[in-house]
């Protein structure tokens, strides 16, 4: 992550920042780095739930295992943020 | 969390106004996002048994519980210690800051 940015961050030439230009790189670096967050947690569960003895290879049920552990872990984090927002929502309703 | 990017965003001179708007919404979104990324982890382990081809409704019940008694506990905690803060301090100065 470090230096992803480089020298040239924002800046158009004789160093004046750019606010859009930077915004534009900030979402990105903010987009790599919830990839990489969900990445993560995902195959510490998947493989927490999948591997249950580590073998040779990685073998074909261990393979569809987690193939379907991943797409549940998309759905309950899609779930998750449903009923979080759902929540925020009715607090801001009471408020 | 506002102020300290308010006033870390104030040594570099005069800030955009629009760049600031855009600071504050996507702090705020991302605040959103981790803790949507923590309460899944913590969930995935009370609600996850084995991985099936779908997420059952029972399955999708129990997230949805357990992101409401999540912020229920954080909210519970965040009261009774202001609570209990008010009636005995506990804590000396130097935990508050």
């Amino acid at each position: 992550m470090e230096g992803g940015f480089g020298s040239d961050f924002g800046s158009s030439g004789g160093g004046k920042l750019d606010p859009g230009l930077i915004m534009e790189q900030v979402k990105v670096q903010i987009a790599v780095a919830n990839a990489q967050e969900l990445l993560q947690r995902m195959t510490d569960k998947c493989f927490r739930k999948c591997i249950g003895k580590p073998g040779g290879s990685l073998d074909n049920s261990e393979q569809k295992c987690i193939a379907m552990c991943m797409d549940r872990y998309m759905d309950a984090w899609n779930t998750v943020s449903r009923a979080y927002n759902s929540r925020l929502q009715r607090e801001r309703a009471n408020m | 969390m506002d102020s300290s990017s308010s006033s870390s965003a104030a040594g570099l001179g005069s800030v955009d106004p629009q760049l600031q708007h855009f600071i504050k919404v996507e702090t705020q979104k991302q605040r959103f996002q981790q803790l949507v990324h923590q309460m899944t982890e913590l969930c995935w382990e009370k609600c996850m048994d084995k991985p099936g081809p779908k997420l059952d409704s029972r399955a999708e019940a129990c997230f949805v519980n357990c992101v409401e008694r999540f912020i229920d506990t954080s909210q519970f905690i965040l009261n009774r210690l202001e609570q209990t803060q008010k009636s005995k301090p506990v804590f000396s100065e130097s935990l508050s800051d």
